[in-house]
This record gives structure tokens, sequence and C-alpha cells, in this order.
């Protein structure tokens, strides 16, 4: 379901922080709270609409889209407001909003036990009820692949180093003399200089995070399970004693309380809150879900696959502009073909192997 | 013979619904006793679904009364059926066609493990087992039901509505998507079912179906009842007569 329409109307909460008081401690927490909490209600409100009064999802989305942004508009008076609070800006990531280098070992070491559990205690659940099971040897190696990627990835993260003017801010705030290193760009990159690598960004310990919690609601509870049998036969769902109106509600809260996470994000990340943030986010969501194997009819897709979608576009677009491809309507135009072309690539596939 | 001095398992008494102007079901009345099968016949449009719809839970009706052993029930959505122990094999039989056989199987009653989660594995196994008996040829378990054959999907509404210890099965057309010997398969399970005690609603076109598996049959035609006859009693022409002129034949009583 694309009900990513309210998210930037939603995007506006974060207006509302200034107002508490600065530098507040409480301040984040709350902002975070009451952004996560209006995204949820916006999107529960939008859902009654669709499920009790019968309105069509698309029309309550794109009026929904007006309206909030609109209202956003209407809040701030039209002006961008800016810092924001300080705890509340890591979360946009940044030297400071990550974990650093040996918190993210430490971070790859529990997720490769986790990979390493989750196997194991699927193989045993399969060997109880007597189900076929993969060998050992083809488990292991899944599991070594998934460990290497890991691993790899943080190494990658961790080799990133701090920015000069950034460790002068640390050395400073922790009120010590600056190494001798870290005057020098060039041998930054040496001894305890180089311990100042980046690790893992705190907004990419979020998706992560919030991707395993969808992925488990997705597979493993009724909810998930009902979301994917309405989408593929809402009669069949109702009929099944589906409360098909309430579960409507429910994920558009859901969808809601998501896009709020996106907000904080986006508005942590710029340290600011304007009113063009996010624009046309909601049609690149979809893109990222298609490309990622959703399907628009319903009933078909992965949390994963939507990520790798994400992945695949937004690479697609700082790559070009690193390397310096067009200008922004080159780029956009290339994202609209890849679109296009991953959608009926699928297509194609599909029809092969059915 | 069914014993019917008893109380009737199930009585839709003087059910009536409307939609807008049109009266599709009209002041019907109906009863099913344990162990019985009752067919429902008539013209496409005869109301035959929509009564029974009433029954599943699908439709709520306008007046009259449903009862169940005796006791009046209040029937507004699929829940309530289930919880009912009525269970109802639909004409489209009504699969996710997007989720496995497992999945669809234990739609809306997942089996959950300690934790709260849905517990896969279980389903799986009980599926397995469950089809096992009523379709040992069925092997694709990891499958969306789209990619099944007719029968197979047909196997899967069957055993959903098998599987939960119904009491009361309504069966919108059970054979109307398959094979000989798939439709053979059912009519064992008919019989099957009608021997545990379970009584079964079959709404069905083929009069020789009618003629060798239900015990009564009751004629419906523009959603009024033209009359419940013993099966035993009366000649496939009688039913036909009743299906299509809409009388009640002189000697059934």
């Amino acid at each position: 379901m694309g009900m990513v329409g309210m998210y930037m109307g939603l995007l506006q909460v974060e207006y509302l922080t200034p107002v508490v008081g600065l530098g507040h401690p409480s301040l984040w927490i709350v902002s975070v709270i009451f952004g996560i909490a209006m995204g949820t209600l916006i999107g529960a409100f939008q859902g009654v609409l669709i499920a009790f009064l019968n309105i069509p999802s698309f029309i309550v989305t794109l009026g929904g889209l007006l309206v909030w942004r609109g209202a956003a508009f209407l809040v701030a008076g039209g002006r961008t407001i800016a810092p924001m609070d300080e705890t509340f800006a890591l979360l946009g990531g940044g030297s400071f909003g990550a974990l650093g280098e040996t918190g993210s070992w430490i971070f790859a070491v529990i997720a490769c036990a986790f990979v390493v559990w989750a196997f194991v205690n699927g193989r045993k659940s399969r060997q109880k009820h007597g189900f076929a099971l993969r060998p050992v040897w083809a488990e292991t190696f899944v599991i070594g692949l998934i460990c290497t990627v890991i691993i790899g990835a943080t190494a990658i993260v961790n080799s990133y180093i701090w920015p000069k003017g950034n460790i002068e801010k640390y050395y400073a705030s922790i009120g010590q003399e600056l190494p001798e290193c870290a005057k020098d760009n060039d041998t930054i990159y040496q001894g305890v200089c180089a311990s100042f690598g980046h690790g893992f960004a705190y907004p990419v310990l979020i998706m992560i995070a919030v991707a395993i919690a969808m992925t488990i609601l997705m597979t493993r509870t009724r909810f998930g399970r009902y979301v994917f049998a309405i989408g593929g036969n809402p009669e069949a769902a109702a009929l099944s004693g589906i409360n098909t109106r309430a579960m409507t509600v429910k994920i558009f809260a859901l969808m809601g309380g998501l896009a709020g996470v996106a907000a904080i994000i986006g508005a942590a990340r710029q340290n600011s809150a304007t009113n063009a943030m996010g624009q046309l986010d909601e049609l690149y969501v979809i893109a990222a879900a298609v490309v990622g194997g959703t399907s628009l009819a319903g009933g078909v897709g992965t949390i994963y696959g939507a990520i790798i979608g994400a992945l695949i576009l937004t690479s697609l677009q700082t790559g070009m502009v690193l390397i310096g491809f067009g200008d922004g309507s080159y780029q956009r135009i290339v994202i609209g073909v890849a679109l296009v072309l991953a959608v009926w690539l699928d297509i194609v596939y599909r029809k092969r192997i059915k | 013979m069914v014993d019917r001095t008893g109380t009737p398992l199930v009585e839709l008494r003087d059910i009536s619904i409307a939609f807008g102007g049109i009266k599709a079901v009209d002041h019907v009345t109906v009863d099913l006793f344990p162990g019985e099968v009752v067919g429902l016949l008539g013209h496409n449009g005869a109301g035959k679904s929509t009564l029974i719809k009433c029954l599943s839970g699908a439709y709520q009706k306008d007046s009259g009364q449903i009862l169940i052993n005796g006791e009046e029930v209040e029937i507004n959505d699929p829940r309530d059926a289930r919880a009912l122990n009525i269970e109802t094999i639909y004409q489209t039989l009504a699969l996710a066609d997007n989720l496995d056989a497992a999945s669809n199987l234990f739609l809306g009653r997942e089996l959950v493990g300690k934790m709260g989660f849905v517990d896969e594995s279980a389903m799986e196994a009980e599926t397995r087992k469950i089809m096992g008996r009523l379709n040992p040829n069925f092997r694709k378990f990891n499958v969306p039901v789209n990619m099944l054959s007719g029968g197979q999907r047909q196997s899967v509404a069957i055993a959903r509505a098998v599987y939960f210890n119904a009491k009361i099965l309504i069966m919108d057309e059970p054979t109307a998507a398959l094979g000989p010997h798939e439709t053979q398969m059912v009519s064992e399970l008919i019989q099957e079912l009608k021997a545990q005690g379970i009584g079964i609603f079959l709404i069905e076109h083929d009069i020789h179906n009618v003629m060798k598996l239900c015990d009564r049959a009751s004629v419906m035609k523009n959603g009024q009842l033209v009359g419940t006859v013993d099966v035993d009693k009366v000649t496939d022409e009688d039913i036909l007569g009743m299906i299509i002129l809409g009388k009640k034949p002189a000697l059934a009583a």
C-alpha cells in the first residue's frame, strides 16, 4: 500500500520541537515520540476514511498529501526551522551520529551470532516436524557468506575516517590536546588518528532495526499474514473471519508511524525542517518497493526487497552525482527509465519461470 | 436413513434478504439434521448461495431466525459462524491465491507458538497430515495456491473446512471444477462426514450427484422455496420439474 503521502506533512511535526525549549535533554525524546505518534494518528485517520467510508485508498492518500503539506506550510508560516536539538541531530548520522569503530565491531559480532542462532533455530524446528533438511555444509556456507558480508561492511564503514575538523572538535570537547597526527591531512590516517573511523551511522542502525522488526511482523505474526492475505484476496480474507476494516486502519497507522521515523531521520540529517523536505519522496518510495519486487496489485513483496530497491535507486542517483553525470534533470530521466526497465525485466523473468 | 425425530442441527426460519428492491431470498425455511445431506437446488440466481451466506456469515439476513440445536443464534460475520462450528466451502473457494496451502488452511486461525509468533512448521506439518488423508497425491506445499490445478485448490478449500471439526458444513458446488476422479473423492468424503454426524448443506447443479449424495432436496426459484422433498421418494424428473417449473410433485408430502 502506498500510504506515504502524509510523509511530508509529518515532517513538519518537527516544527513544534523548538517550542519546548532549547537544548533540553528530553527534547529529542519528546520530538521522536511525538513524530511517530503523529504519523500513526494521521495514518490511522486515513485508514478509517478508507475502511469505513469506502473511499478508495489512492484518493485518500492523494488528498492527504495535499492537505498535510498545506497544513505544514500553515504551521510554520512557510519558514525553515533550524537548527535542531543537538542530540536529535545525531539520529541523522554524521561523524558523531555513528557507532564508532569498536562499537561497530561489537555490532558485527552480535549480528553474526544472531544469524547463526536463526539458522540453528530454523533447522531445529524443521527437524522436529520431520521436513527435508538442507545439508549441513550448505547451511554452514550460507552462514559464512552472510557473516563475511557483515564483517566486510563493518570494515568498509570503519575505514571512513573522521574529517579533520571533527577530530579537532572532539578533542576540544574532552579538553585534551590534539594529537600531532591529526593536525595534518596526510598523517590523519596513521596510528591513533586512524581509530576515528565512522562505523555504522545511527540512521543505518535505525533502518536495520526497523527492517528486522518489520520482517518479523510481516512473516511471523498473524498481523503480517493477514496483510498478505488481504493483499491477495480481500474477499477471501474477510470470509476467513479476518476483520479487514480494523486491519486496514492498523496497516495505515503502521505506515504513518514508519513515515514518522523517516521524517525524524530526514529532519535530523538536514538539521532542519523545511517545507520542501521529502517532496517527491513518496514516489521514490513506491519506485523502490516496486524495483524490490513488491506487487502493486498486492499480496507480494518483502521488506529486504524494498530495501534493496531503495539501495539501487539511491546508488544510481548518488553515483550519477559523484561522476558528475548531467544535471538534476538527466538524473531524473535515468531514474525514471531504470524504474520502468526494472519492472519490465521482472515481468519477463516471471513469465520465464512459470 | 436419517433420524429426523430430534432437534434439527440447523433451522433457517422464514429468512428474507433483499438487495435494493430485489428479494433475493423471500421467506425461506429449511432445516438440517445431524448426519444429513440436504441439497439446495435451483436456477442460477434462485437465491441458494445468498441463503447459505446468511448461515456462513457473509451476508446478514433482513428478517427471520437462525437456530442451531434449537437455540436462536446471531451470525453477524464469518467469525460468528466459525465459532458455531459452521464451515463453508465457497463456490469461489475463497483462497488467498498468493499464499501457500498451509497459510490458506489456517487463515484467520493460525497456530501460534509460546511467543505469540506464527508457528509455520507446525502449520505445514498439520497441513501435510490432513492433505495426506484427503488428497494423497498433493505435494505442492510450498507454492502459492494460484500455481495449483483446480482440483488441488478445491482440496485445499475442503481441507480448510474439514480440519477444524465442523459440525455444520456448507458446500457451494464443491465438484464444479473437478475431474471425475476428484469428484468421486469428494463424494466419498461427504459419505464419511455424514457418518460422523456432520450436517451438510450441498449446493449442486448436477441432478445425478443430488440423487446420489443427498437425503433431502430443497428447491428454490426466484428467491422462494418451491419445496423440500425426500430424495428417495421422488424421481429426478420430479426434481427437475420443481427447478424448472417451480411445481411441487403431488406425491411428495
